[in-house]
């Protein structure tokens, strides 16, 4: 379950704030959350994986209460628990497919390469039909490729939260589906959360809860 | 720290010109200001240590350092000639021994010395291979001609001709190599000695021709009498001296007034050399005595002041670089700003990404380090020429 309470939350230097009363998501469920540019979608993201800390109010995960974890602490729950997706993918252009997966395992103590972590990852790209891509430079992957790349990323160690801010945003029609059925698979089988930010509105169907911003919150 | 030295390795690379880029530039400004004060040390080292060995220098007045350059390293500088009576002159003075040298000539752009034995004991140069030279015509090679030109004891080398239209002078002369001495880190190494007679042949003071006793071609004998025969231009002249054609070889004139270029003297003491000396400011004879040493410290004088602005000049360069380098990092941080911020997003801290971009830096400035020390390392190798080409 993720809870956020009385939220009060303003960037420095902007006139900017996002308020919530009360805002809950489900183990298990897959929600979308939509509504107009600028109203704070990301930034919820933001909240529940502990980037941004609200002023005023509790952000919990699972038995964890975000806001009062520590930077480091803030940080290791990100890595272990939360999975991000993200529109323009964020893949490093210098790592082959594999090293790119494989990266949340590489910049955290936390994370260690075990012997059974390779057995993950070809299990992981198998299930997303790009387990011939491994030795590939992102460059040489079509869109689609890429996006599926990112989720295996997010994935790989099996996070109890994903997170997706407009995964299909840079993708045709048919990827858009593809992705999310994805998605949808993953959170189905690992009963995970999945909270999705997208303005694609023929994709809200799929989704157990849709949460539109433009309704929830004070500005 | 293992995965990000492998983040850091994947990075450099990935964007592998742009890296060798940067070893290379910074490498050859860690190396510039240390090879050039490597080159400058072992220039000054070799050049001292040369002249050093060259305790007097007796030439014709004028410049000293043409004088010095032209004897101790062979360049071929323009300095008047002095004549062979000069060499018989000091040594009669009884305060050492003169050992001559006429630098006038080349073979195929290693100079020809010609000297006398004396020279090898002085320098003690030894043979790698074959003899000394025995006759007029043969020659003694250093390591260098013979490694470069690939030639050895039994092969021949062609003088070069001072100048294409001067038909009337200089013949070349096809010299046999006697020997090849062994590498001395000298100016020796890159010199063909001869003996000075040799040097003469060059010149055309002596020569060898078909005999004229029983020749009665008109064309050939132009004037005839008891005590003399007058040849024109068809008379055949030898250009190589041979068992069969020795005998014919002659010099005409006094050989006492040939050309030398200068000549080496070595005083039996101290107290020998400053009389020598004496006789020379005494006006007692018309040449120059110069001390090499005193020379050369002169010479690397202004070679000091060169390198002192060079370094200056390097200690800018540096400072522009490091900038340039600061530029260049925080260019990198600014558009790598996606890739930073996912990695933080995921669960990086701030801490681990410095230390991958620390890593990165350390292998271009590590490698950089490593270009800069082959360079250096290889800096020895260039001595020489840079001593021909730069300082003298």
């Amino acid at each position: 379950m993720i809870t956020l309470s009385n939220i009060k939350f303003q960037y420095p230097n902007s006139d900017f704030h996002l308020e919530l009363d009360q805002l809950q998501f489900t183990s298990g469920t897959k929600t979308a959350v939509i509504g107009p540019s600028g109203f704070g979608k990301t930034t919820l993201l933001n909240l529940v994986s502990g980037i941004n800390i609200p002023q005023e109010g509790v952000v919990d995960v699972g038995d964890k209460q975000i806001n009062k974890l520590g930077e480091r602490e803030r940080r290791t729950f990100r890595l272990l628990n939360i999975g991000f997706v993200f529109q323009d993918f964020r893949l490093l252009e210098y790592l082959k497919v594999s090293d790119n997966i494989l990266l949340p395992f590489r910049i955290n103590k936390a994370l260690k390469i075990k012997p059974g972590v390779r057995d993950s990852l070809n299990e992981i790209t198998a299930s997303m039909n790009i387990a011939d891509k491994l030795n590939k430079y992102p460059d040489k992957l079509s869109q689609g490729e890429r996006q599926r790349v990112a989720i295996c990323r997010a994935l790989i160690n099996e996070p109890k939260v994903i997170l997706a801010d407009e995964p299909t945003g840079n993708l045709d029609p048919e990827n858009k589906q593809r992705i999310m059925e994805m998605l949808f698979s993953y959170v189905d089988k690992k009963d995970s959360t999945l909270i999705t930010v997208t303005h694609d509105h023929e994709l809200l169907s799929g989704f157990d809860r849709v949460v539109d911003f433009k309704e929830l919150y004070h500005k | 720290m293992l995965q990000s030295i492998f983040l850091a390795y994947k990075y450099i690379a990935f964007h592998r010109g742009r890296s060798l880029v940067l070893i290379f530039s910074i490498g050859l400004i860690i190396y510039l200001p240390n090879g050039l004060k490597k080159l400058i040390e072992e220039s000054e080292k070799q050049m001292i240590s040369r002249a050093e060995a060259t305790p007097l220098l007796v030439g014709a007045k004028g410049s000293s350092t043409d004088l010095v350059i032209n004897s101790l390293y062979f360049q071929r500088e323009k300095t008047d000639p002095i004549s062979m009576e000069v060499v018989e002159a000091v040594n009669a003075t009884d305060f050492g021994y003169a050992i001559p040298l006429a630098t006038m000539f080349s073979a195929r752009n290693f100079p020809i010395v010609g000297t006398d034995p004396d020279y090898f004991k002085f320098r003690e140069l030894r043979l790698s291979a074959g003899q000394w030279m025995s006759f007029v015509g043969d020659c003694v090679i250093g390591s260098e001609v013979a490694e470069r030109l690939n030639i050895g004891v039994g092969d021949s080398l062609v003088s070069s001709p001072e100048n294409l239209f001067d038909l009337a002078g200089v013949y070349p002369l096809k010299m046999s190599i006697t020997g090849v001495l062994e590498p001395s880190d000298t100016p020796d190494d890159r010199a063909i000695f001869v003996d000075v007679k040799t040097n003469w042949v060059i010149m055309g003071l002596g020569h060898g021709h078909q005999d004229l006793t029983n020749v009665m071609d008109p064309t050939i004998v132009l004037e005839r009498d008891s005590n003399e025969v007058k040849a024109g231009a068809k008379l055949f002249m030898y250009n190589t001296i041979s068992g069969e054609n020795m005998d014919s070889f002659h010099f005409h004139g006094d050989m006492r007034g040939y050309p030398l270029s200068a000549l080496i003297f070595v005083p039996w003491d101290h107290k020998s050399e400053t009389l020598f000396r004496g006789r020379f400011e005494a006006g007692e004879f018309e040449e120059q005595v110069i001390v090499p040493k005193e020379v050369v410290n002169i010479l690397l004088q202004s070679i000091f002041r060169i390198k002192q602005i060079f370094n200056t000049v390097f200690v800018l360069v540096g400072v522009a670089t490091i900038l340039i380098l600061g530029l260049i990092i925080a260019l990198s941080v600014r558009l790598r700003k996606n890739e930073i911020f996912t990695m933080f997003t995921i669960g990086s801290s701030r801490g681990k990404i410095v230390e991958i971009l620390s890593f990165e830096l350390l292998m271009i400035t590590g490698t950089s380090m490593i270009f800069a020390a082959i360079l250096y390392s290889l800096t020895g190798f260039f001595v020489d020429d840079f001593i021909r080409n730069f300082i003298l």
